[in-house]
This record gives structure tokens, C-alpha cells and sequence, in this order.
């Protein structure tokens, strides 16, 4: 009975101190790395990103742009899947870029599409290769006709 | 028996409502809808969102050959530490029909992913301590000589023996015209001296059924659903390897992602040789909270 009741605040302990180890140490990283500073050198990190995409993918035509409905669709998944960290109106927060600024803005349709399917990882952007690349057009198709309306 | 048997349940129930306050504070934090993998048991090499919690929660019905049916079930709360590290806890519990309900021990999961853009194969180290009985039933992998005869005793046999393992797996993983491929092969290190390196594998094949997106709000619509299969295995150990004297599973996967945030999974496994449970019913549900680092961090810096 012992040795099963010994098991058990054994467990609870080490259930809660991996818990503490992995968020505490989550939070010290986060507080090392650069992209948990200020906006705006998160910023200037991630469009360094965008000036180093591959010459042949900042060439690419997105092949749905213009089609109202992929524009529709585009600011449907946006809102779902990155409006949390660039904002419902595309104006950044701590956890990610201003989309109007004019880095962003002027980039092309493949500089934005490679940067959707690749990420900038070591920058927090996640790699979002996983929404099939339809979707990844749509979302570049809104983006473009955002930057538009604000021109 | 029993009175041990309550020790173990109510310090379960403890762990659960500890985790629940927590999380239940925190929840008025957004919530965010990702596109989450129909996998169960195969890892792709895509994280959690950096800050995200992605809470879950498994169900698996099995089937037991000379012994009784059970149903095991597990919680997984998943961070995203960052873009390229994702921290993972696993409580695990069991009942077994006409026998007990138990807590059967806890995991810590780690994936890094490797490389830093997309490759033609993608790399990510997963790194695993567990610290679980031989009650544990959840066969959220399969490794060494592992068979359906493992989990045959009963619970009062089975829950006195607790074991420390280290557990290594390469997730290899491509998506490509709209199908994701992954590839595990797995290594598990028991911590006593005298326990051989085992092996395993997942090999895992998915699809979006909807390609494009619908310009409406749908909850319906292919583009919420993902479809796929799964096999997976032990691969035996340092002394015999190989696919002989172990079990396989081959399961169709399917996760229904809800603009609301909530996440479906529903896998039916099917045994693939006599060392097999016949059958293994997998259900899932999670809900992935944004921000949910920060908000945590808010409330230990004491600002709003």
C-alpha cells in the first residue's frame, strides 16, 4: 500500500513539475529571443524574411487573383487561421507583423505565397504549408485586395 | 485493494481539477482555429501555434482477447513554446470492464522541428519521458514486442509494475498536391539497466477534402474535413528485430475541424495479426485556446 500511495505523490509531483520546467522554460526562451520584443524589431526580423524568398518563387502568379470568391474565401480562412497575431485588421500585434506595412504590401503574390508555405520559423511565423495551396492563394488573393482598398 | 485503488482515482481526479480551474480562468482568452492533422497515433511535422494551448481529449474502446474489454483515455495539453518547439503532457487513465478504474501515469512530449524552411522530406526530433504502470492501455504507440496479451491481467497485476521510459522518434513529413505523408520510426529505452532498446513505426497518409476554400462561413463544407489511414506497429527490439512476434494496426483517420475552434477525430483500428486487438475505437475532441501564453504570463507579472 505503501509503495502504491508513494507512487501516487510521486506522480502528482511530477505531473505538476513538468508542467512548471516546460512553461517556465517556455517563457525564459521566449523572453531571450528576439522575436518576443518590441513590435517593431519583430518586424524588421521578418522582412528580412521576405527580401531572402527565392527569385523564382517572388515570380509566381497567384492563380486565383481578382476571383471574388477566392478573395471571400481568402478573408474567411485569414480570420481563422491568422487574423490571433496579425490582427482582424491586418494592423499587427505582438505577435505578428503588420501586414500594411509597405514591405508587405509591395511584396508579389509568390513572395507572400512562399512565405505562407514556409514560415519564418526561428521568427514565430509558423509553416503553414498544411492548408492545401488552393488556400494558401485564396489567403494571398484577400491579402493583395486588402492592400488594394488601402492604396 | 480498493483503498489503493481510490488513492489512485482520487489523485486523478485531483490532477483533472487542478488542470480545469486553470484552464477554465484562462478561457475567456480567444480561441483559434487551425487546421489540425486527423492523426492519432502518426506525428506530422507541423507544431502548435507559438503561445497556443491545444487541449485534448482521447477515447480508445478496445477489444481484449482472454480478458476484458477496456476503455482507455487520455489528456493532452500542447504549447507552443515556439514556431519550431512544441512541450506536450499526457495524463493517461483506463477502465477495464468488470475490473477497476485507474490513472496509469503521465508523459512529457517535446518535438523540435529541424530545419527552418520546407524541404522535399521535413524533419522533427520528438523526445519523449514517460513515467507510466503496465495498466497504461492508451497503445498511443506501439514498440519493442508489444501484443494484445499485455493488457490481458488484471488491473491489481498490472498497475504494480511503473516504468521509466525514454522515448526517441524522427517524424518525417510531406505535404504535397494536397496529401500529407508521414513516417515514424520510433526508439523506446526502458530506464532499468537490463531492458533492451525497442522499436516501432507510424506511417500516416491524409487529405483535405476540400482543396479550396468556400467563400461562406460553413461548418459542413469538404474544406473542414480531413481524411486519411494509418498503420502502425512494433518493429521488436536490440535482441530480435522485426515485424514477427509483435502487433499492427492499419486505421482509417478522419478529423472534422469546426470554425468554432473544436476539433473531431474518429479512427476505427483493426488488428492486423493474431498478436492484435481486433479492434480499437479511437474518438477525440480538442479546442485550441489563442494567447495563452501570454495571458499566463500576464497573471504571474500581476498586470493586465
Amino acid at each position: 500500500m505503501k509503495t502504491l500511495a508513494a507512487h501516487c505523490g510521486m506522480t502528482v509531483g511530477s505531473v505538476a513539475a513538468a508542467a512548471l520546467l516546460a512553461f517556465g522554460m517556455g517563457r525564459t526562451w521566449a523572453q531571450e529571443q528576439p522575436d518576443s520584443g518590441h513590435h517593431e524589431h519583430r518586424s524588421s526580423w521578418d522582412y528580412t524574411a521576405l527580401a531572402r524568398v527565392p527569385e523564382k518563387d517572388k515570380a509566381r502568379q497567384n492563380p486565383l487573383e481578382g476571383d471574388p470568391d477566392a478573395i471571400a474565401a481568402g478573408e474567411k480562412l485569414f480570420m481563422q487561421h491568422c487574423a490571433e497575431c496579425h490582427g482582424e485588421n491586418l494592423g499587427g500585434s505582438t505577435r505578428g507583423i503588420n501586414l500594411m506595412d509597405e514591405e508587405v504590401r509591395e511584396a508579389t503574390p509568390g513572395a507572400l505565397f512562399w512565405i505562407l508555405t514556409n514560415g519564418v520559423v526561428r521568427r514565430g511565423m509558423p509553416v503553414w504549408s498544411r492548408l492545401p495551396e488552393p488556400q494558401r492563394w485564396q489567403i494571398v488573393a484577400f491579402l493583395k485586395s486588402a492592400v488594394g482598398e488601402v492604396k | 485493494m480498493h483503498t489503493l485503488l481510490y488513492v489512485e482515482t482520487t489523485n486523478l481526479t485531483r490532477i483533472l481539477a487542478i488542470a480545469a480551474c486553470v484552464v477554465g480562468a484562462l478561457l475567456p482568452s480567444a480561441t483559434a482555429s487551425a487546421q489540425e492533422s486527423p492523426y492519432i497515433v502518426t506525428y506530422d511535422h507541423y507544431l502548435e501555434e507559438p503561445g497556443n494551448l491545444d487541449i485534448e481529449w482521447f477515447s480508445l474502446f478496445a477489444t481484449q482477447r482472454e480478458g476484458n474489454d477496456f476503455h482507455a483515455f487520455w489528456a493532452e495539453f500542447e504549447y507552443g513554446v515556439k514556431a519550431w518547439w512544441t512541450t506536450e503532457l499526457y495524463l493517461d487513465g483506463q477502465t477495464t470492464f468488470n475490473d477497476s478504474t485507474l490513472f496509469t501515469g503521465f508523459r512529457w512530449e517535446n518535438r523540435f522541428k529541424l530545419f527552418k524552411r520546407e524541404h522535399v522530406v521535413n524533419p522533427v526530433l520528438y523526445v519523449e519521458y514517460e513515467q507510466i504502470s503496465d495498466a497504461d492501455k492508451i497503445l498511443k504507440e506501439i514498440e519493442g514486442h508489444d501484443v494484445q496479451a499485455d493488457q490481458a491481467p488484471p488491473n491489481s497485476i498490472l498497475a504494480s509494475t511503473i516504468n521509466h521510459e525514454l522515448e526517441f522518434k524522427l517524424l518525417l513529413s510531406k505535404t504535397w498536391k494536397g496529401w500529407n505523408v508521414a513516417v515514424n520510426p520510433l526508439m523506446t529505452k526502458n530506464l532499468s539497466p537490463n531492458d533492451p532498446l525497442e522499436f516501432g513505426y507510424a506511417i500516416g497518409v491524409s487529405r483535405v477534402l476540400g482543396q479550396k476554400a468556400s467563400p461562406n462561413a460553413c461548418t459542413l463544407c469538404p474544406e473542414n474535413f480531413i481524411v486519411g489511414a494509418e498503420l502502425y506497429g512494433g518493429l521488436g527490439d536490440t535482441e530480435q528485430f522485426g515485424l514477427v512476434d509483435t502487433s499492427h494496426y492499419l486505421a482509417p483517420v478522419m478529423a472534422w475541424n469546426l470554425p468554432s475552434g473544436w476539433t473531431v477525430r474518429f479512427s476505427p483500428g483493426f488488428g492486423l495479426n493474431g498478436n492484435s486487438h481486433r479492434l480499437l475505437m479511437r474518438a477525440g475532441i480538442s479546442r485550441e485556446i489563442s494567447g495563452f501564453g501570454d495571458r499566463v504570463s500576464r497573471i504571474f507579472e500581476g498586470r493586465q
